[in-house]
């Protein structure tokens, strides 16, 4: 199995590893049982992700992909970042193996995640907005 | 520190040694006979054919009309299997036995047989990753064909009774067949003596080469013909012998069990070392059996993180290692050798296999020490589910 420069480096050095104590919405996705779960934190202003870290359980797609995700969404707009999809942070990557697509999956769902929850904090029903959350297959 | 080159992944393959290189080599350039020709060259080829199958044959205790070369375990465990169940089916057995944690060689060919209308008893293990061979005695029924059961297990490389379920196999009357790939090499094997009646084995996990492999089938046992043509193997597998890889095998098995003892001593206290270093770490489990297991493996499952993750991290310090985790199976799944023994899936994601041979050093095991502990402690600080753990937190 091969993976690109991009996923290796965004393995080797993952940009935006650990915690936002005062988030503003987090989000959790994936289970230990099929071996990866993310752990997304967002701080927003003013309808702009000003910060965003990660906590990922799981393989070197799963680092990788959790990495891309927040420079993905990094300084933009909550519309922008619920407009990110699991190509676009696969492309970033210049691709990953067929097997490790759910990877890029949970990532865009780790990412709609901790945005409900900002919804949800907020007060506003974010089931209009965010839309479902997907939690990967047993 | 210094990154070091560390190769302790001998249970995935092992490097073609310098002595089985230096004996294949000429017959690539001028060595080359085809072994069925009847001029000298030819005739040397088929020699140096038949000296190959002498050293196989007495590496394990087995006559040399009793070796058939194929082209790897995979291939000769198809064969022992599916074969034995073809013919046995003629007299009305149509009942396998074999174990939940066997190689995927076997374990799939037992499936396929399923397919094909065979019944099959997996005999479980135990949390130790033995199997008890009377499960194997209460699993035998009127029309049981075949027992197989591997020798050692790849993964967490537990050494199974052999002896015994032999013997239990024999007063039953039933053929007994073990998948020995890791096994030769490591552990004495005389065929005869324990009354092994098929055994498959692999060259490139003992220096040979990718790609060639031999079952052993007792004098009297018959096996339907693999592959039909020429008379090669005694017209059950025919095909142009691989001369150079059947020679690189006599000497890999030659070599390989010579010395076994001596080279045991030299390897378990290293990885004795390993396994009490590693532990050291919290969280941490060894998986098989402490004692029989083959002296270069060990297997331990590092809670909170997962395997590959794990595997990459080593590899930036020079490490190459291997593990149970779905990522590395490109399943969901676990490995199944893992989850036989009772591990949680979660744990099972986390594991680690090293597999040292003597050219591993006490120097080596050192920095694998001290690499370890820091790849382990930066992929938890990372990880979710160690937060939970550390709080007291299910994590399921």
């Amino acid at each position: 199995m091969m993976y690109s420069e991009k996923v290796m480096d965004h393995f080797s050095n993952p940009r935006n590893v650990g915690e936002i104590p005062d988030a503003d919405g987090v989000g959790e996705i994936g289970n230990a049982k099929c071996g990866d779960i993310m752990k997304m934190y967002l701080k927003i202003n003013d309808g702009i992700i000003t910060d965003a870290k990660f906590k990922t359980f799981g393989c070197g797609a799963a680092v990788a992909t959790s990495s891309m995700a927040t420079e993905l969404i990094k300084g933009k707009s909550i519309d922008d970042a619920l407009k990110l999809t699991n190509d676009a942070v696969v492309d970033a990557l210049d691709g990953l193996p067929a097997v490790k697509i759910h990877c890029s999956v949970l990532a865009e769902q780790a990412v709609r995640s901790a945005l409900s929850d900002y919804y949800t904090r907020q007060g506003v029903d974010p089931l209009p907005i965010v839309g479902e959350i997907h939690m990967p297959e047993e | 520190m210094e990154k070091k080159f560390i190769y302790a992944d001998n249970a995935a393959t092992t490097a073609v040694s310098e002595e089985v290189l230096n004996a294949m080599l000429p017959h690539f350039t001028t060595a080359y006979g085809n072994a069925s020709s009847i001029y000298e060259l030819g005739r040397n080829a088929q020699r140096d054919v038949e000296i190959a199958r002498e050293k196989v044959a007495s590496a394990i205790g087995a006559f040399p009309n009793e070796i058939f070369f194929t082209s790897c375990g995979s291939e000769s465990d198809n064969w022992a299997i599916k074969g034995t169940a073809e013919r046995l089916a003629k007299k009305g057995k149509k009942h396998i036995v074999t174990s939940v944690f066997e190689h995927h060689a076997v374990l799939h060919t037992a499936e396929y047989l399923e397919k094909q209308g065979f019944e099959v008893t997996y005999v479980p293990v135990d949390e130790k990753g033995l199997i008890d061979p009377e499960n194997v005695r209460r699993a035998i029924r009127e029309d049981t064909a075949l027992v197989t059961i591997m020798y050692a297990n790849n993964e967490i490389g537990t050494i199974q009774p052999i002896n015994e379920i032999a013997e239990i196999c024999r007063e039953k009357n039933v053929l007994f067949h073990t998948d020995a790939v890791q096994a030769v090499g490591h552990v004495e094997i005389d065929v005869h003596k324990q009354g092994i009646d098929m055994l498959s084995l692999s060259g490139h996990k003992i220096h040979a080469q990718k790609g060639i492999g031999a079952l052993y089938v007792r004098r009297g046992i018959s096996l339907p013909n693999l592959i039909h043509g020429g008379g090669q193997e005694r017209a059950k597998r025919a095909g142009t012998e691989n001369v150079p890889a059947i020679v690189g095998l006599g000497v890999a098995i030659e070599s390989a069990c010579r010395n076994i003892t001596e080279k045991a001593e030299i390897i378990t206290p290293r990885r004795n070392r390993l396994i009490d270093g590693i532990l050291k770490l919290p969280f941490t489990r060894l998986n098989g059996d402490r004692d029989k297991r083959l002296p270069g493996n060990l297997n331990i499952s590092i809670e909170g993180i997962e395997g590959e993750s794990l595997l990459l991290m080593l590899d930036m310090y020079g490490i190459c290692a291997s593990s149970g985790s779905a990522c590395t199976s490109g399943s969901l799944d676990p490995s199944h050798v893992l989850l036989s023994i009772g591990l949680k899936h979660e744990i099972a994601h986390g594991s680690l296999r090293l597999s040292i041979e003597e050219d591993v050093t006490d120097e080596d095991v050192d920095y694998i020490l001290e690499v370890i502990p820091k790849v382990v402690d930066r992929l938890r600080s990372m990880s979710p589910v160690w937060e939970k753990m550390m709080k007291g937190e299910k994590y399921e």
